[in-house]
């Protein structure tokens, strides 16, 4: 039994569309994540699901609950979601222990009282519980807001950008101790973010959201790997797209050279299409015969990303290791290392 | 604080000093011995005055809230017909001086009023016996001091709900939490250091008042300092009544600090969300805006037609050359005032943008002290030095030179504009620092770089960025002088009237309608500021 079912919904901001017939499924226990660039709806999606936004079409469930339709809304104090949000949304004159108590104050003090001990442990804060929030850190204030959203056992756990407002470095051993705290705790949650990095250290799937839809929800290895949409493939890791032409039912001729792509479905023969290729689909080696100029090239610590250029002009990226110190304007021997192309309709 | 010890830290030091010299006189009245005006005052009237002040604060305090803060929420959370304009509509009272209010009120309620008039007719009794509240009471006082001052109430609880993150209200909604938990619990806690930074703010300005008081016979702190001073000629008791008056105001002052320091954390890091409010219909709309429609109705249009009313009235007759002169003196009075005010402000703060040290800091705070202290203090305070300066002056002249100097500073305008600055310094010097904080040092480093000398600088970036803030700092002080009754009334030169002090002594002698004409001219300037204020908060929120 599915946690979350979301069916087809749509919502709208006055007269305009934000979101555009999503539908989304998330199991029991499982972490799933909306990425997305900012405008695309996915913090919508997230209220929607909260009811702070009515939805004009489609269905909410929570559990077996229809919680939101075209004709259902049902409270937000009732539909036992907790929410983190972007700028943790603290109770500012009440310390984190009543901060935490907010929600389960139907408890038993000695029940309120285990709760709290027990999440502020989890989220390493213990002995801090008379703190008030404007003497925490970024960080600490983050995992209060965790607790206090946790703390009355949620169907399901939303949260709203949750490492935005923090140091880049922090992030992501943020984000991996929130996952540990989510997995512990057993809770179903949903994030948005647009930072795939954040994703990719919490989720368990994710997908991609534009304009108001949802393009892909799958694995990150997918995401990555297969991507279904051209934004996909641009938007989660790097990558550009050459021009190629559909050579039989399994390949496709570019000027990579012939690569195995599954398009019997999709495209007819001789069609022109896009193919991406990925920095680590071509591999540099100083040993191959087959020499490409260096364009552009990113010193990045632990490799070095080499734009190349192809014969016919076009450009593709390429990771090697960073003591490889070629020159702009040198030509570099390179190996390609891709089992299956992915093949979109021509982009222009 | 030995090294900041340079020519401009103690030049600006005297200078405040300087300013603040009736402070310094007044506290030194402290020490002198008490006198058997005193002894009689304690015994007497003085327990009297602070019952009074005490049932004057608390009445205020719920009347303050009970029209300040539900307005500020229905206003903050939701959108309904009217709001745009009732959202600054509530600040109109503002306009409205208590002392003005209190005239208009007693002349709608009394027996010849039409009020009473009108019960009588729809009851059909024309005699006496229809029993009606006596507005001139203790009780009338605080429905007119809380009618023009829940303004400060509503204004902070506003921008303090408004300002209150969207998600701080939501995450209490996901939380389990309805809406009246929410309300209790989150929101108005939250804004509880800001409405008692307004509380206060609006309880000092009851306890400054003077014309209400003494029009309604209700004897205060204000109203025993004006009579020991006018009646018995006492200085010393009037001025140690002020000393336990500025103990009242000390208090309030630093609740406002206090909760304004809370106000701050409470804000915390919160971000308001640019969201669209739940919009109202049907009764629920009619509620709020009869809810936000009342206190502007009771606050400011009937006592502004009551006004109206009297002035077209009186006008044939009462808009002759006199008048003219009146408005003269007392415009070019505010004029003379303000610009002065404004200037000695801007040197203050410009010597502390250039020579910023703690000393010169602590000096243009005391330079601005003035604000908190009630008029009729500041009266008193400004005429004992003056006349002793004059006295002394005038005894050692007839001595030495046989001649008579007469009254130099006490009695003449410039004891007057002199107090008025005292006062209102702290207008200017807030208004005009909020324009220089924007412009920062860096402004001016860059144009450096740019090649820009300190006059270029100046003229091109200094004096475009302030103009508006100077010309608000001019407004405001202009408009305060122009209210200001206490002061004016004590220290005023023989035979020179303002269209306070005229309001003031016709309303004394009964005389309700005559009134009417300097008071509208009064609340018709009093827009001036109210204007100024609602678009300082619409360019806030644009």
């Amino acid at each position: 039994m599915p946690e979350l079912i979301i069916k087809a919904i749509h919502s709208a901001h006055q007269k305009t569309d934000i979101l555009n017939g999503i539908s989304l499924h998330l199991k029991e226990g499982e972490i799933g994540c909306l990425l997305g660039p900012s405008g695309c709806g996915k913090t919508t999606l997230l209220r929607n699901i909260a009811g702070l936004h009515p939805i004009r079409g489609g269905e909410i469930f929570l559990g077996d609950q229809l919680v939101s339709s075209e004709n259902t809304h049902l409270a937000t104090e009732s539909r036992k979601v907790g929410m983190v949000f972007q700028d943790y949304a603290l109770f500012p004159h009440m310390n984190i222990a009543d901060n935490i108590r907010f929600g389960i104050e139907n408890y038993t003090p000695k029940q309120q009282q285990e709760r709290i001990a027990t999440l502020l442990e989890l989220i390493g804060l213990a002995g801090k519980e008379k703190r008030y929030p404007h003497e925490l850190s970024g960080g600490q204030q983050q995992r209060v807001a965790l607790a206090r959203a946790l703390a009355a056992k949620p169907q399901i756990l939303l949260m709203d950008e949750p490492f935005s407002g923090l140091d880049v470095e922090l992030r992501e051993t943020l984000a991996q101790q929130v996952r540990c705290i989510l997995k512990t705790e057993g809770i179903t949650a949903l994030m948005v973010t647009h930072s795939q990095s954040e994703a990719f250290a919490i989720a368990d799937s994710m997908g991609v959201m534009q304009q108001g839809k949802l393009l892909q929800w799958d694995t990150a290895y997918n995401l990555y790997h297969k991507p279904n949409h051209p934004f996909v493939a641009d938007f989660i890791g790097q990558g550009v797209l050459i021009k190629g032409t559909v050579y039989s039912c399994s390949q496709v001729h570019t000027e990579l050279g012939i690569l195995n792509a599954n398009v019997c479905n999709c495209f007819n023969p001789n069609e022109a299409v896009s193919v991406l290729v990925r920095p680590d689909d071509i591999i540099h080696n100083d040993d191959s015969d087959w020499q490409l100029e260096v364009v552009n090239r990113v010193f990045r610590g632990s490799h070095f990303l080499f734009t190349l250029k192809l014969n016919n002009g076009e450009q593709v990226l390429c990771m090697s290791q960073s003591h490889h110190n070629h020159k702009i304007g040198s030509k570099i021997g390179v190996k390609l290392e891709m089992d299956h192309a992915v093949v979109f309709p021509l982009q222009t | 604080m030995r090294k900041h010890l340079n020519r401009w830290s103690i030049l600006t030091l005297v200078f405040a000093l300087l300013l603040t010299v009736p402070l310094w006189v007044l506290v030194s009245f402290m020490f002198e011995p008490t006198n058997d005006n005193w002894t009689h005052l304690a015994d007497t009237l003085l327990p009297e005055y602070i019952i009074n002040s005490l049932w004057l604060m608390l009445g205020v305090t719920i009347g303050t809230l009970l029209l300040g803060v539900p307005t500020a929420w229905v206003i903050s959370q939701y959108r309904f017909v009217g709001k745009s304009v009732l959202h600054w509509a509530l600040l109109l009272p503002m306009a409205m001086p208590a002392y003005i209010i209190a005239y208009t009120y007693t002349g709608l309620l009394e027996f010849e009023g039409p009020v009473q008039t009108a019960l009588r007719t729809v009851f059909d009794t024309q005699t006496v016996n229809l029993w009606f509240p006596e507005v001139r009471s203790l009780g009338g006082a605080i429905v007119m001091f809380s009618l023009v001052l829940y303004p400060y109430v509503y204004l902070l609880a506003r921008t303090s709900f408004a300002n209150q993150s969207q998600s701080v209200m939501q995450a209490s909604r996901t939380l389990g939490a309805g809406p009246y938990k929410t309300f209790f619990k989150v929101a108005l806690p939250i804004a509880r250091p800001a409405i008692i930074a307004g509380l206060t703010l609006a309880l000092m300005e009851t306890l400054a008042d003077f014309g209400t008081v003494q029009y309604f016979g209700v004897p205060t702190f204000t109203t025993g300092i004006y009579r020991t001073w006018s009646g018995f000629g006492d200085t010393t008791t009037a001025a140690q009544l002020s000393i336990l008056l500025l103990l009242f105001v000390v208090a309030l002052m630093m609740i406002e600090v206090w909760s304004r320091k809370q106000a701050k954390y409470f804000t915390g890091n919160a971000q308001p969300l640019n969201q669209v409010l739940p919009k109202l219909k049907g009764k629920h709309a009619l509620a709020a805006f009869s809810l936000c429609l009342l206190p502007i109705v009771f606050g400011f249009i009937l006592p502004a037609l009551q006004l109206l009313d009297w002035s077209i009235n009186v006008a044939s007759t009462a808009l002759n050359a006199e008048f003219i002169t009146l408005v003269w003196n007392t415009f070019s009075l505010a004029f003379i005032t303000a610009l002065v005010t404004v200037s000695i402000a801007l040197l203050f703060l410009y010597i502390k943008r250039l020579h910023n040290n703690p000393i010169i800091d602590q000096s243009v705070r005391i330079a601005g002290l003035g604000y908190a202290i009630p008029g009729t203090v500041i009266a008193v305070a400004v005429i004992i030095p003056f006349a002793w300066f004059d006295n002394t002056l005038d005894s050692w002249a007839r001595e030495h030179l046989d001649i008579s100097t007469g009254l130099l500073l006490s009695g003449t305008l410039f004891a007057l504009v002199f107090a008025y600055c005292f006062r209102f310094l702290s207008v200017a010097l807030q208004s005009i620092q909020s324009g220089l904080s924007q412009i920062k040092p860096s402004m001016d480093e860059s144009a450096k770089t740019l090649g820009a000398n300190h006059w270029t600088i100046l003229k091109r970036i200094h004096i475009p960025l302030l103009s508006s803030s100077l010309v608000t700092a001019f407004l405001l002080v202009f408009v305060e002088v122009l209210k200001e009754l206490p002061t004016t009334l004590i220290l005023r030169p023989f035979n020179f009237n303002t269209l306070a002090v005229r309001a003031y002594e016709m309303a004394a002698d009964e005389r309700l309608a005559d009134a009417g004409l300097p008071a509208l001219l009064i609340v018709v300037t009093g827009l001036i500021p109210v204007i100024i204020l609602s678009k300082m908060i619409g360019k806030r929120h644009a």
